[in-house]
């Protein structure tokens, strides 16, 4: 495991590979969760290459060409589309997207 | 008529040499025969393609042609086209079509271009061989058992084959690219903020930006000019005038200096692709650029940050394929949880679920600052190292892609061994500089493919320096067997 | 159970939804009560490939608030993503702020009771609002309107400064009042435009580290938001009291039964992975920006409370009912035009009998029938005698229900008061000669029968006689 002290990574236990699933909600075969590991660890190695240097000095960047953003001007500029804009929905009544039951 | 440029095709319509209607057929002709065979489109748009060449052809006789007037084009499935689907190569979009047309898709219309079909790619353009996509791989025209790249794998195939004058893609960590460079045509990568994401499907949006494919640097020049500029609904484009890419082809480019990064020349490039490299570079001296070495120390750092950055990006973008609005819900999920569990799971492919896992774990709790953070912050260091390498030189210049195309399956095993494919693309997009692939030598019969990297904004440059190098070789005039 | 022992530390988080025509980074509407859906247009149904740009007007808003509320506005914030899954939530993330909000610091200074209290203010954020879900519209199905989605909100976190239920409703009341006076909020609470989260824990007296604190939700009211925070406190003591511990959760206050209960508990914590948006760039904002915004900013109900009490010498619940929304107290200041006003007769009558009229009918103060104007006349003829107090609610009545202004109707209705003493003395004389056994009482003794007999002729008169000169007369005849 690689933690933020930066040591090289030993990939991703069991646990955490369920947990991260979970967060992404993915639903995990148990019959690929080995592989699954053995690639993510892979990947981690690759990426923990990252540790050759010290970046103690450097700010993040987040986006390539550094300029602020821009504004719109508060107008309406859409119309209802409903009809158009349901047309591929999985399940809908009375204009309402329909799911299983969300109990809070 | 599948073998003349744009420029030619525009003086052919002119002179009513053939219709925009008798082009759009021949060329869905070959698409149907050729393009099947190498399974470069998901879509087909025969009937829309007709109208629209019909549509151009009224605008030939009433004399108000934009630029493009009737040049077929293939747009990548990654941009939305209102009314056809959108699938992005993936089982989850399979049923989507989307309301709107993306900026991109709606600017070269607006030009007069008619849209034969939408090419395959790598699902959600996570890829680097094609080998990704929910319709299954696409086939290098110069050799059907090898793959044509990615993630824009169907587009750089179906103009390499001759299949269409153009096509349209995207590049993230090198996908127009690495594919122009496996397949043998010119492709080109704009700054970042160049040419309008919207309505391009998101996969990483601080790297994605739209491309072009071609033939040529002409053709190439002529469609960015057509798709290129500021749209106020893109909040990262950036307002600022295009410039006239094709004119600024014929002008004085002034003398050359090209930068030479010994990182570009690392152990995992194939010695026979370093060569045709070299090749090309003593080419550009022999025409009298200058040539200086220089280095790039960060650029190892590339791919690791590249595989941090995107993912990320990739894990949140992606979270809205969760079955309720549109795409894919799997049946029967009795509670919320399953619904998007199954319908996530079953609706992406492996590639796509690997790299929203390792996203999700570079931004979760306790590995935020030693994977996410360090990554930006690498990607600080590696831009910073090419601009300022770009104020001693004009360009960069090196391989696209360390290897030639590579045998279907090869490196399918492995996710880093395919992640290596993109070694010296991805700094290009961390840095959002505009690069692109020309087509420079061939070995086994393979296509090799030089990159130029330019700084910010230096479209008309590159495709200048790039258009030299046409002028005076011939590797971009090949054609693969069987698409001649 | 001895509350005395403890201290609550309470800390609030409100979400003002800011007043804009189009949605925070869509152009769709922002109305309320659309049909389902509507209202939501491609960018707030995250469908693929659509983007967000930021409504500037939102914006605006924000940096109004900080302004208002004394804090630093940022001249560099940055947008970043709360992922989560919901079925309301359509990007599997809300755009929000994270390490670099908009506004930081700042306080607003409440009074309770008598006592003052400074309320410090962490921070304000922008973020969108998610969509609704309704469940068991359809058998077995939560219903998902999306029409909310992409609202803009003005998230308001508030320091855990405050140390009862009463400082926690002040604190808010006086944040609706700002939010109200800078325009930026309707601050209609039924609708959602106005919403408290409160964070509650307690500890005994002295000691300095805070205890395990709960987060409670759905507290829609004023009201609710008291009992609720009542309700909690004294919860929290008695678990602590029996020896128990208090338990770091999320409660949702079922207000039916004045209750609170914990929310089905998450099988873990949440995990928001929170990044800056790659979809948006960095707010810059400069100096001149904020400048404009702040020569532009309205006298702040804080102040105008103030002087409302030193210049007007109003009461101070009184200043504060009035200063509670800015129209009512524009309303009342446009009284005071004339010379010699009264204002505290003008609060009485602005917050009492129109008050009650605007109440019974649920109007706001600016969809009064009665302008300003129309009060002011009413109450120059209260002050010069020309009417009296009971006669003027009839006037206020008249002119409510369109009759014109208070001379017109006062007119109109013969309701000018009689002061002339002859006629006054003759309208006594009437009443105490129909009332010989009342005459008689009083004369023996039970003055409080005088009462009665004013009240008589006051009726006698329709309300017209002036009431004191009735009185006098009256005392004097009978004790002649």
């Amino acid at each position: 495991m690689s933690g933020p002290a930066g040591i090289p990574s030993a990939g991703v236990s069991e646990e955490e590979l369920a947990h991260i699933a979970h967060l992404a909600r993915l639903a995990l075969d148990p019959r690929e969760v080995p592989r699954l590991r053995e690639e993510l660890a892979r990947i981690l190695a690759l990426v923990d290459e990252m540790n050759a240097i010290d970046t103690a000095d450097l700010s993040p960047m987040a986006h390539p060409v550094e300029t602020a953003q821009r504004l719109r001007r508060d107008e309406v500029g859409e119309e209802d589309r409903r009809e158009l804009l349901q047309q591929g929905a999985p399940e809908v009544e009375d204009g309402l997207y329909l799911v299983p039951r969300v109990v809070d | 008529m599948h073998h003349l440029s744009i420029r030619q095709l525009k003086e052919a319509l002119l002179a009513r040499d053939f219709s925009c209607e008798e082009l759009a057929r021949s060329h869905l002709e070959r698409l149907v025969r050729i393009g099947a065979e190498l399974n470069c489109l998901v879509s087909l748009t025969e009937e829309q393609a007709l109208a629209e060449a019909r549509e151009a052809d009224r605008r030939l006789i009433r004399g108000d042609c934009p630029a493009l007037n009737g040049i077929p084009v293939v747009h990548k499935d990654v941009f939305c086209t209102r009314g056809v689907r959108t699938s992005c190569g993936s089982r989850m979009l399979d049923n989507f079509v989307a309301p709107y047309d993306a900026t991109v898709v709606e600017r070269a219309r607006r030009q007069g271009m008619v849209m034969l079909g939408k090419a395959n790619m790598d699902e959600f353009a996570m890829g680097s061989s094609n080998e990704n996509s929910f319709y299954g791989p696409v086939r290098n025209p110069w050799d059907r058992e090898r793959v044509p790249g990615g993630s824009s794998g169907g587009s750089a195939a179906a103009v390499a084959a001759r299949l269409v004058p153009a096509a349209t893609g995207t590049d993230t960590g090198g996908s127009v690219r690495q594919p122009a460079a496996l397949c043998g045509v010119t492709g080109i990568k704009p700054t970042y903020g160049r040419v309008s994401r919207y309505g391009l499907v998101a996969y990483a949006s601080s790297l994605d930006q739209a491309g072009v494919f071609a033939r040529s640097v002409e053709d190439a020049a002529f469609v960015l000019e057509a798709i290129a500029g500021y749209d106020e609904r893109d909040s990262t484009s950036v307002d600022r005038p295009v410039e006239n890419y094709v004119s600024a082809l014929e002008e004085d480019a002034g003398p050359l200096r090209i930068g030479v990064a010994r990182e570009f020349f690392g152990s995992g490039l194939d010695p026979a692709v370093g060569d045709a490299i070299e090749e090309a570079l003593s080419h550009f001296e022999r025409h009298g650029a200058g040539r200086r070495d220089i280095s790039i120390p960060s650029l190892e750092l590339a791919i690791p940050a590249y595989y941090v950055v995107a993912p990320a990006e990739c894990s949140s973008n992606l979270s809205r394929y969760d079955g309720v609005r549109y795409g894919y819900r799997s049946a029967g999920a009795r509670d919320i949880e399953t619904l998007y569990k199954k319908s996530r799971s079953e609706g992406f492919g492996a590639e796509v679920k690997r790299r929203i896992l390792v996203g999700t774990y570079a931004l979760s709790s306790g590995y935020y600052d030693a994977y996410y953070l360090k990554a930006q912050k690498i990607r600080r260091l590696i831009s910073a190292e090419l601009r300022e390498a770009l104020r001693e030189v004009d360009v960069i210049v090196g391989p696209t892609s360390p290897f030639t195309a590579f045998r279907l399956g090869e490196r399918a095993g492995d996710p880093v061994t395919m992640y290596r494919c993109d070694v010296y693309t991805t700094a290009v997009n961390l840095a959002g500089l505009p690069a692109i692939s020309l087509p420079a030598g061939f070995v086994h019969g393979l296509p090799v493919g030089l990159q130029i990297i330019g700084d910010h904004f230096s479209e008309a440059r590159l495709l200048q320096i790039a258009h030299r190098f046409q002028s005076t070789s011939d590797w971009h005039q090949r054609v693969p067997a069987g698409c001649e | 159970m001895d509350t005395s022992r403890w201290e609550a530390v309470i800390g609030l988080e409100l979400h003002a939804q800011l007043a804009t025509r189009s949605k925070i980074f869509s152009g769709a509407p922002t109305g309320y009560g659309a049909p389902p859906n509507r209202q939501a247009c491609a960018v707030d149904l995250g469908l693929p490939g659509v983007l967000p740009v930021l409504n500037g007007t939102a914006l605006s808003m924000a940096v109004k608030f900080g302004l208002a509320v004394g804090a630093t506005v940022a001249r560099h914030s940055v947008f970043a993503r709360k992922n989560y899954f919901y079925p309301d939530l359509p990007k599997g993330y809300q755009i929000s702020q994270y390490e670099l909000p908009i506004v930081e610091g700042g306080a607003v200074h409440i009074s309770t009771e008598g006592a003052s209290r400074r309320v410090g203010i962490t921070r304000a954020h922008l973020e969108e609002d998610a969509g609704k879900s309704v469940h068991d519209v359809v058998s077995g199905r939560s219903a998902i309107d999306l029409n909310r989605a992409g609202i803009p909100l003005l998230e308001i976190v508030s320091e855990p400064d405050m140390r009862s239920a009463a400082e926690a409703v002040a604190y808010m009341q006086e944040v609706h009042a700002i939010v109200r006076y800078l325009e930026i909020c309707d601050g209609n609470m039924q609708e959602g435009s106005f919403r408290c989260d409160a964070n509650v824990s307690v500890r005994r007296r002295g000691e300095h580290a805070l205890g395990t604190r709960t987060e409670l939700k759905n507290l829609n009211s004023f009201r609710f938001v008291e009992r609720a925070i009542r309700h909690e406190i004294d919860r929290q003591i008695a678990v602590l009291e029996s020896g128990g511990t208090v338990v770091q959760q999320t409660r949702h206050y079922d207000a039916e039964r004045n209750d609170t209960r914990p929310l089905r508990d998450k099988e873990e914590a949440n995990d928001y992975r929170y990044f800056p948006d790659p979809d948006l760039l960095p707010v810059e904002i400069d100096d001149a920006f904020v400048e404009s915004i702040r020569s532009a900013l309205p006298e702040l109900p804080g102040d105008r409370r103030r002087r409302f009490v030193a210049d007007y010498g109003l009461g101070l619940d009184e200043a504060r009912l009035l200063t509670s929304d800015r129209h009512l107290a524009n309303y009342f200041e446009a009284t005071l035009g004339d010379e010699g006003a009264d204002p505290r007769l003008a609060a009485h009558w602005v917050t009492g009998e129109l008050g009650a009229h605007l109440n019974r009918e649920g109007r706001d103060i600016s969809a009064s029938p009665v302008s300003p104007e129309m009060m002011q006349g009413l109450l120059r003829r209260l002050r010069d005698g020309t009417v009296s107090g009971p006669v003027a609610k009839e006037v206020l009545k008249a002119m409510w229900d369109g009759e014109g202004d208070a001379d017109h109707v006062i007119e109109g209705r013969g309701l000018r008061q009689v002061n002339d003493d002859d006629a006054l003395s003759r309208l006594v004389d009437d009443v105490l000669d129909a009332h010989p056994d009342q005459v008689s009482q009083f004369r023996s003794g039970r003055q409080k029968v005088l009462g009665y007999l004013v009240g008589q002729a006051m009726k006698a008169s329709r309300g017209k006689a002036n009431p004191q000169r009735v009185n006098a007369l009256m005392r004097a005849r009978l004790t002649e």
